[in-house]
């Protein structure tokens, strides 16, 4: 399970997190001397939670958390993946970045101050990156006496404005990172609440269906060829299967070519096997020897994916240097590289209303907008609120190298023509 | 009937398969780490399950820092040797004759020495990628590392121009002269690399079990006694059973008690350990930024 958490400077975040590792006995005796060392050193009396947290030496200078720290913690239930990340506007790119493989986002609030600015940035990425269940934690309920009516407030304030979000499941706990109330243990201090402590929310979200086991997709990332006396014709196309479920036997279409094929085997992390599913790697024999190489997508027939080099997209700016307009970069979608060219900013969200401006003149590091571009091969994917795994892209620098930005397509406007495929007989 | 869902191991498992392809599909000339370490074991058994039945299609590539456990030298040659896979050793000594890496007086531990001889290596085989077995949980530095770690041309990692990681999607492409490092098992944790072993049965050199060995107590630490590591004055030499949690340079990697003779005891004591596996060794300890200053320096 894989969650990450953002929240603005001093809602608690590090205090949580450090709340969450401490309860669930995380916490080994060398990391607790090493806080009480620097608790020492800084000249304090109280072991702060938040250094476990903040590794990079910048950080710990300045306090702030930069980049996306990844933290590790299991209960008997569960194992946890955090993906720790900065809640102010200018790490966007990093919130952004940390939930693209979350399964939860964790938005704190402070219970004092209410929905901020930054609490519905926070909503709203976790919406954009397709983020499938939200729990919105309204912490320092202490310093606001336990109140159920601040609480009540502040979830009413959240639900007025979620309406424009795409989030499938939400919660909101009322808790104190400080004192620990609701986080691993229930709280005396608020009988009028009645739902699960964050820890059993966390151990209880159901999130096997996350993965879109529908349509299978899977590109082409290499393909094995051994080589020796024992396995002399094996042409095996390995890849991460990114959506559906495969079976020996199966009908595939390769694209963007159109060619066809079926199922000859299905090697999995277990060795030979009648299924596949998502998202385990695999790697899988044909029926007929047709060309398929790195970029290639394997598909199932029933639903499509879009094959065409004219996209519509959300795009997460990530570099100190902005998109250019008709000069080239590159895209990486799936295992495919091409080059790319931006025709259009459709538009940009205001970071701090969430309005959308039309026609924007720029978009520059952490702007998020919708582009349009093309692409000079064919990408085949499925829109991003569909399957995040077929959906999302990054853009790289073509004389660096460095990766600028991250997206999200989109279904294209036009109708797309169904794909020619031609049968292979042999 | 179909239950269509992976074990918090199997995502682990398919998530590195799936960045050790990326590594053979977009890497010119990769090669393995290997020390026959722990973290290596799985990482190579990893490997064969993304080649199979093809081989490993990269060499392993070892930096001998002469304070290796010779215990882990003769499991790491004999694996090489089962697997069929090339193996390449350079040693700290040869890079001292060199004077590739020069000795600060006073220096015990030869952690330091490794990252001028492992540079000096990527050069020598113009390597461009290199598979390391580094965890995030491992140590605060290594918490924000990603799976593909940019190195520059003098091999420094500079934390500030890591690349965004999204999705599945790594970024592989270098200038001439620069290389990654790339860690696949980035998101696993000492209990998940256990559990894994015992999973997949895997073989592993027996200094990880328990053992009767003679040992000296210093800063807190059972070290081993050997020749490179004769007992100081005054210290008395215990024999006790011990294993190590983690193996790093001889003179530094502290023993820890220990009955464990089978993996599931290790699995327990892992589960119920108070101290960080890290915690056994001294080159951490020596200040709050140590390994982020050694991975600045080219330290993997
Ligand atoms: N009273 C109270 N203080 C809290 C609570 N959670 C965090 N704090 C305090 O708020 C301050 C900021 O917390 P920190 O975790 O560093 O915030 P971050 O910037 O979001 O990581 C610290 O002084 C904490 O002790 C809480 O639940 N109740």
């Amino acid at each position: 399970m894989r969650f990450t958490t953002a929240g603005s400077v001093d809602d608690g975040k590090s205090t949580l997190i450090g709340r969450l590792l401490h309860d669930s006995k995380s916490i080994f005796e060398d990391q607790w001397e090493s806080l009480e060392r620097s608790a020492d050193l800084a000249g304090g009396t109280e072991v702060n939670l938040a250094n476990l947290t903040d590794g990079l030496r910048s950080e710990r200078e300045q306090g702030i958390t930069i980049d996306v720290a990844y933290r590790y913690f299991a209960t008997p239930r569960r194992k946890f993946i955090i993906a720790d990340t900065p809640g102010h506007v200018q790490y966007t790119r990093n919130m952004v970045t940390g939930a693209s493989t979350a399964n939860m986002a964790l938005v704190l609030i402070d219970a004092r101050n209410g929905v901020v600015e930054q609490s519905k940035r926070h909503a709203y990425i976790s919406s954009l990156l397709g983020i499938p269940h939200m729990t919105v934690c309204i912490n320092k309920m202490d310093l606001v006496d336990y109140s159920e009516d601040r609480f009540r407030e502040i979830r009413e304030a959240f639900y007025a404005f979620i309406p424009r979000l795409d989030i499938r499941d939400i919660s909101f706990i009322p808790i104190s990172a400080l004192k620990g109330d609701n986080v691993v243990t229930e709280s005396e201090k608020m009988p009028w609440y009645h739902g699960p402590t964050l820890l059993s929310h966390l151990e209880d979200v159901y999130i096997a269906s996350d993965w879109n086991l529908k349509d299978f997709r899977m590109p082409v990332q290499y393909v094995i060829r051994p080589h020796t006396d024992e396995h002399h014709d094996y042409r095996g196309f390995a890849g991460q299967i990114t959506g559906g479920t495969i079976r020996v036997g199966d009908e595939i279409g390769v694209l963007p070519a159109g060619a066809r094929s079926k199922v000859k085997s299905i090697l999995t992390h277990q060795g030979p096997a009648d299924e596949a599913f998502c998202p385990q790697s695999i790697s899988l024999e044909l029926e007929h020897n047709i060309d398929v190489s790195r970029g290639d997508t394997l598909t199932s027939f029933d639903n499509l994916p879009y094959t065409t080099r004219d996209h519509d997209a959300h795009l997460c700016w990530m570099h100190e240097k902005p998109l250019q307009l008709g000069r080239k970069y590159l895209i990486k979608h799936g295992s495919r590289t091409t080059k790319v060219v931006f025709r259009e900013l459709v538009n940009k969200i205001n970071v701090h209303t969430l309005e959308e401006v039309h026609e924007p003149a720029d978009m520059g590091l952490n702007d998020i907008g919708r582009v349009r571009f093309n692409t000079m091969s064919h990408l085949v994917y499925d829109a991003y609120k569909k399957n995040r795994y077929v959906g999302g892209f990054v853009i790289i620098d073509e004389a660096t190298n460095d990766t600028l930005a991250a997206g999200m397509l989109r279904s294209p406007d036009k109708a797309q023509p169904v794909p020619d495929f031609t049968d292979y007989v042999i | 009937m179909n239950q269509y869902k992976l074990t918090h191991l199997e995502l682990l498992e398919t998530e590195a398969i799936h960045v050790m392809r990326e590594v053979a599909a977009e890497f010119e000339r990769p090669a393995l780490l290997f020390s026959g370490g722990k973290d290596s074991i799985v990482m190579l058994r990893l490997a064969e399950k993304a080649f199979r039945p093809a081989r490993i299609p990269f060499p392993l590539l070892n930096v001998d820092t002469g304070h290796n456990f010779p215990e882990l030298n003769d499991f790491r040659d004999r694996r090489a040797k089962e697997l069929g896979a090339k193996l390449i050793i350079r040693t700290v000594e040869d890079a001292l004759a060199k004077g590739i890496a020069t000795q600060v007086p006073g220096e015990l531990s030869r952690n330091r020495l490794q990252i001028p001889t492992l540079l000096a290596a990527i050069e020598e085989f113009q390597f461009d990628a290199a598979i390391g077995g580094a965890r995030r949980d491992e140590e605060k530095a290594r918490a924000k590392e990603r799976f593909f770690s940019f190195r520059d041309e003098f091999g420094q990692w500079e934390p500030k121009k890591q690349r965004p990681e999204l999705w599945n999607i790594y970024n592989g492409r270098l200038l001439p002269g620069q290389n990654m490092r790339v860690f696949p098992l980035s998101n696993w944790t000492e209990t998940d690399v256990w559990e894994y072993i015992s999973q997949e049965n895997l073989e592993l050199p027996h200094i990880y079990f328990a053992h009767e060995r003679e040992v000296v107590r210093r800063k807190g630490q059972w070290l081993p006694v050997n020749d490179l590591q004769p007992p100081k004055e005054g210290e008395e030499v215990k024999t006790l059973k011990v294993r190590v949690r983690t193996i790093g340079d001889i003179m530094t990697t502290g023993c820890i008690e220990s009955d464990a003779t089978e993996i599931t005891d290790i699995l327990a004591e892992v589960a119920s350990a108070r101290v960080t596996e890290r915690g056994g060794r001294a080159d951490d300890k020596v200040s709050e930024s140590s390994m982020e200053d050694r991975k600045r320096e080219g330290y993997f």
